[in-house]
């Protein structure tokens, strides 16, 4: 498997996966400027797949639901897919609320799907 | 300072001796403000010895009202003011988001869960089924050229029964 490479404490890729550590908070704020940088290491480093880390990630309302949607519509075009991981329960809640988990993979933070 | 269009005795929960604590916080329609908003409400809550899920429900639903009278009652980054009002009474919390901003022409068709006048936006068209889903009662009141107010009720300490 290629080497990874950490671009900086947000954002990873390895080979054609890219790797994003979502915030402590995600809300309309910080889903804004994550959704344009996420779509710009899609463009430029040709990845098809994004997997998005809630470890950190305590608060997510219905603006995270729009940053893993846009993102699916985006892959999902060219055969990509999105994950969610490290998901807590109360985030996992409000995913399943929307429906996007028919979209984007959830696994918890225990690795239960 | 600007002079704001409203005036402290508009303000609802005034001549009301029975509420136990009352706020209000007037914020600029920016999006830095949503995490303030949730903050404050989560410390004037406390008296009510919330559980994490009471909490983290309060949380979600004033995000969403706050973020829509960013988004939608001020677009394309026009400016105003956003108005959170929350009073105590009997444990529970009632609160009101207010915005001066361009109002819901078809509110039935706004609270419909996935519909969004701002998909380019990437909004989930899930902020009212979220206010609905997380607090016991909800109402939105709007005028078009006028503004949008949300209220909502949430009941503390009670009897678990659904999920």
């Amino acid at each position: 498997m290629e080497e990874g490479k950490l671009i900086d404490s947000t954002y990873a890729i390895f080979g054609r996966y890219l790797m994003v550590k979502m915030p402590a908070e995600l809300d309309h704020h910080n889903a804004t400027s994550l959704r344009i940088k996420t779509d710009e290491f899609i463009m430029d480093n040709k990845v098809d797949h994004v997997v998005f880390d809630f470890e950190d990630t305590a608060f997510m309302d219905s603006s995270g639901i729009g940053v893993l949607m846009g993102r699916y519509k985006k892959l999902s075009l060219f055969g990509g897919t999105v994950s969610a991981i490290h998901v807590k329960p109360r985030i996992r809640k409000i995913m399943e609320m929307s429906g996007v988990n028919s979209f984007v993979e959830i696994i918890s933070e225990t690795g239960r799907k | 300072m600007k002079k704001e269009n409203y005036e402290l005795k508009d303000v609802f929960w005034v001549d009301d001796a029975a509420c136990s604590n009352a706020m209000e916080l007037i914020m600029d329609a920016r999006s830095e403000n949503e995490a303030l908003a949730r903050m404050a409400v989560s410390a004037f809550i406390m008296e009510c010895n919330p559980t994490i899920e009471e909490l983290e429900d309060v949380k979600t639903a004033i995000s969403e009202a706050v973020t829509n009278s960013i988004v939608h009652g001020y677009p394309e980054g026009r400016k105003g003011k956003v108005f959170l009002r929350a009073y105590i009474k009997d444990n529970t919390l009632y609160t009101e988001v207010e915005d001066k901003g361009v109002g819901i022409p078809d509110i039935s068709k706004a609270m419909q869960p996935l519909f969004t006048t701002r998909p380019q936006d990437e909004r989930s068209g899930m902020g009212f089924a979220f206010m609905e889903a997380f607090t016991d009662r909800m109402s939105v009141e709007s005028r078009p050229g006028e503004g949008t107010k949300v209220c909502m009720e949430k009941i503390f300490g009670k009897e678990i029964t659904d999920v």
